[in-house]
């Protein structure tokens, strides 16, 4: 009797993916929640604990900060949650229908903003906003609403909301996707079965299809909690590291990037800026948890 | 004999080997100034090569938002290369803190240049010098000659005649009065309150005196210029919260605006870009006959990487560098550029000779937020840049603005605590 062979090739095989994932992912994290428990004293580096926490959370001039951040970074969140995902959903309900004409070009248009680059579409929603070049202005002129017009991204009280709204924009067409393909997997007798019944048209919707894709809802929700709260490179393309004006746009992203690696005349800190990095980590591995026990394992599936 | 002959051959290849080193070093030479990669090229590196034989150089700029950190860690790494431009004050001091920058107090070219253009790269107490200077830019306003001719403005030299000005061409309506927007933030502090500023706080005096802790922020000569950054924005154009600084300068550059509160550096691009003529015009002081104060600030030096294989060769670049012979060169390349050496250089620009002809008539300071008060958290240049954007929008008050930068500043600046 011989023990059970060792299966190398599963080792071999999954060698690449872990060596890459552990060297590109795991190493950088753990290095940097280490890194937040140092700072830089007269040129050395010293291990100082939680201090840097403590001053990130105590010492106003940098915990001002932070919660301005992290209040931004729930408002972009929330306009994503509000505006976002209900047109996604409602835009795939509209392209699952099958009487729809041109279903595949309006898809892929509406999908397209999501693969361009964020340095594009900050430029170009810069450029059409532009009180000055635009033809955001002119178009409401157009049609008698100039009054209407202001210069969105440089006003404290509306650059935030406009910043979202074109991050929306941008990935619309991710919870379209995910969505269209949860109902396209809705078998027809299920539907058909809630005909006999007398349930049609929207009420079709509501009754039997938004249940069955509430498990993919709940996926999207948190794909958009996660992509929202390392959010960075839109704010930055578009209002610069100091996320002005007044800080009114500054989201985590921001506030770490300029702490880690400094700004004009600010020196970088990559110990604090590891701080600001961890307490992002914590936050959105709060949320994760809080979603995956808390509601996933509570939500009814349906055997189709 | 064979002994011997080994010897020499010996020595012979050692002889050879040297020689063809000798020949070989080359400088790499760190820098953010990319814009300027055609100019070392073709004018700086041929003109330093053909007086130094046996030495070549390198010119590898990278993007400026991104020097300071790619150049840390190349430093860090040790493959940094063997010439460091240098930004002005904590930047570079951090550098020579860190032992990445070599002491230069003892070459004697450094005596080429004032303690004031010294001053923005040495340590606090004066001991050491670490980088050699080479430029600085001047604050003032360049304006459209045109525009001026054909609404019938005359050059404002005071604040009242600046306004005026101003009302003119708001009420004529053709042209944009003044082209400045506050979406970059930056150009309300460095354009605005560090153009106009040194006029209220009399230049060197207040700056060192906000140093010394005797001034504070709070104090009028530091508040009065927020009160006349308020004035300025019904005087820019439309929606200019949301106006860039490329925005602002293709504005100007088109002759739609007649007034642009601008830094020297903008003169090469100007000359270029623009179909007018075009005059400058120093920051307006308050009464006819007050000593002028102008914002001269040294922005770039260059210093030696401790660590370089060829201190020798660095050394005799850095002394051409501090001769008069590189700053006519340079001052001439780069108009708005203004070389720091004690010996004049003749420039051709007309714009950049306006410029640099203040400095005879007026007294010169730097910006006041560079030297030391922007170590520490808060910083103050980054809340000063907040603070004159709030000012112009009238978001808050001058009052306001000025407690909020002394409470940041006294917060972790002992002499002002």
């Amino acid at each position: 009797m011989s023990a059970p062979r060792f299966r190398w090739h599963i080792a071999v095989f999954l060698a690449p993916a872990v060596l890459v994932y552990t060297a590109v992912m795991i190493f950088p994290l753990f290095n940097t929640l280490r890194l937040a428990l140092y700072s830089k004293i007269d040129q050395e580096r010293v291990f100082v604990g939680l201090q840097n926490f403590y001053t990130l959370l105590g010492d106003p001039t940098w915990s001002d900060q932070f919660w301005n951040a992290l209040g931004n970074n729930f408002w972009f969140f929330l306009i994503h949650m509000v505006v976002q995902n209900p047109i996604g959903i409602a835009l795939a309900a509209i392209l699952s229908h099958p009487r729809l004409r041109f279903a595949a070009f309006y898809r892929s248009a509406i999908f397209i903003p999501t693969i361009l680059s964020f340095v594009i579409v900050g430029f170009a929603w810069k450029l059409i906003l532009s009180p000055i070049w635009g033809i955001a202005p002119s178009m409401l002129d157009a049609v008698g609403l100039k009054s209407l017009f202001a210069p969105w991204l440089g006003k404290e009280e509306y650059a935030l909301t406009a910043l979202s709204l074109i991050s929306v924009w941008q990935f619309v067409g991710i919870p379209m996707m995910l969505i269209y393909a949860a109902l396209l997997s809705i078998p027809e007798e299920v539907l058909e079965a809630g005909e006999i019944d007398g349930i049609t048209g929207m009420s079709a919707f509501w009754k039997i299809k938004l249940p069955l894709i509430l498990p993919s809802i709940g996926i999207i929700s948190i794909l958009t909690f996660v992509g929202n709260f390392n959010a960075f490179d839109l704010i930055y393309t578009s209002q610069g590291a100091l996320a002005g004006p007044d800080f009114s746009t500054d989201i985590l992203g921001t506030f770490m990037y300029r702490t880690f690696f400094g700004f004009q005349l600010q020196l970088g800190d990559p110990y604090m800026g590891s701080a600001i990095a961890s307490a992002m980590f914590a936050i959105i591995l709060v949320g994760v948890c809080l979603y995956l026990f808390g509601i996933q394992t509570r939500m009814r599936r349906y055997q189709l | 004999m064979n002994r011997k002959f080994l010897a020499l051959a010996l020595a012979s290849t050692a002889l050879f080997t040297s020689t063809a080193y000798a020949e070989d070093v080359t400088l790499t030479i760190e820098s953010w100034r990319n814009d300027d990669l055609a100019l070392w090229q073709e004018k700086i590196i041929p003109a330093f090569e053909a007086s130094h034989p046996g030495i070549k150089l390198k010119f590898t700029p990278s993007a400026p938002t991104e020097y300071n950190a790619a150049l840390n860690s190349k430093l860090d790494a040790g493959s940094a290369g063997d010439l460091i431009t240098c930004r002005p004050f904590d930047a570079s001091l951090a550098l020579y803190d860190a032992g990445h920058l070599t002491d230069l107090s003892d070459m004697e070219a450094m005596g080429n240049f004032s303690d004031v253009a010294k001053a923005a790269w040495q340590s606090d107490d004066g001991s050491a010098s670490f980088c050699v200077p080479m430029a600085s830019v001047i604050h003032g306003f360049i304006y459209n000659k045109d525009a001026f001719a054909e609404v019938g403005v005359e050059v404002p030299t005071t604040e009242a005649e600046f306004f005026a000005a101003l009302d003119k061409f708001k009420e004529d309506g053709t042209y944009i009065p003044m082209a400045m927007g506050t979406n970059d933030q930056w150009e309300a502090a460095t354009m605005g309150y560090q153009n106009i500023g040194p006029n209220y706080w009399k230049g060197e005096t207040g700056r060192q005196a906000l140093l010394l802790g005797v001034q504070k922020l709070t104090d009028e000569p530091w508040v009065a210029p927020y009160r006349t950054l308020a004035r300025w924005g019904e005087y820019l154009g439309d929606g200019y919260e949301a106006q860039t600084y490329p925005d602002s300068q293709n504005i100007f550059t088109l002759g739609r605006a007649a007034i642009y509160p601008a830094g020297s550096w903008e003169i090469s691009g100007f000359n270029t870009q623009a179909d007018f003529e075009m005059g400058a015009f120093k920051p307006p002081v308050q009464n006819k006959g007050d000593t002028c104060y102008i914002s001269d600030h040294t922005d770039i030096g260059i210093g030696m990487n401790a660590k370089t294989a060829h201190p020798e060769a660095a050394r005799a670049f850095l002394t051409w560098v501090a001769s008069p012979e590189f700053a006519e060169i340079f001052g001439n390349a780069l108009p708005g550029f203004f070389p720091l050496s004690k010996t004049p250089v003749e420039l051709e620009d007309p714009l950049a000779k306006e410029f640099v002809s203040w400095r005879g008539e007026c007294e010169s300071t730097i910006r006041s937020t560079y030297q030391i008060l922007s170590r520490g958290t808060p910083n103050l240049e980054n809340e000063t840049w907040g603070a004159s954007v709030a000012a112009i929008k009238g978001t808050e008050s001058p009052e306001d603005l000025g407690k909020k930068l002394q409470e940041g500043l006294a917060s972790w600046y002992e002499p002002q605590q």
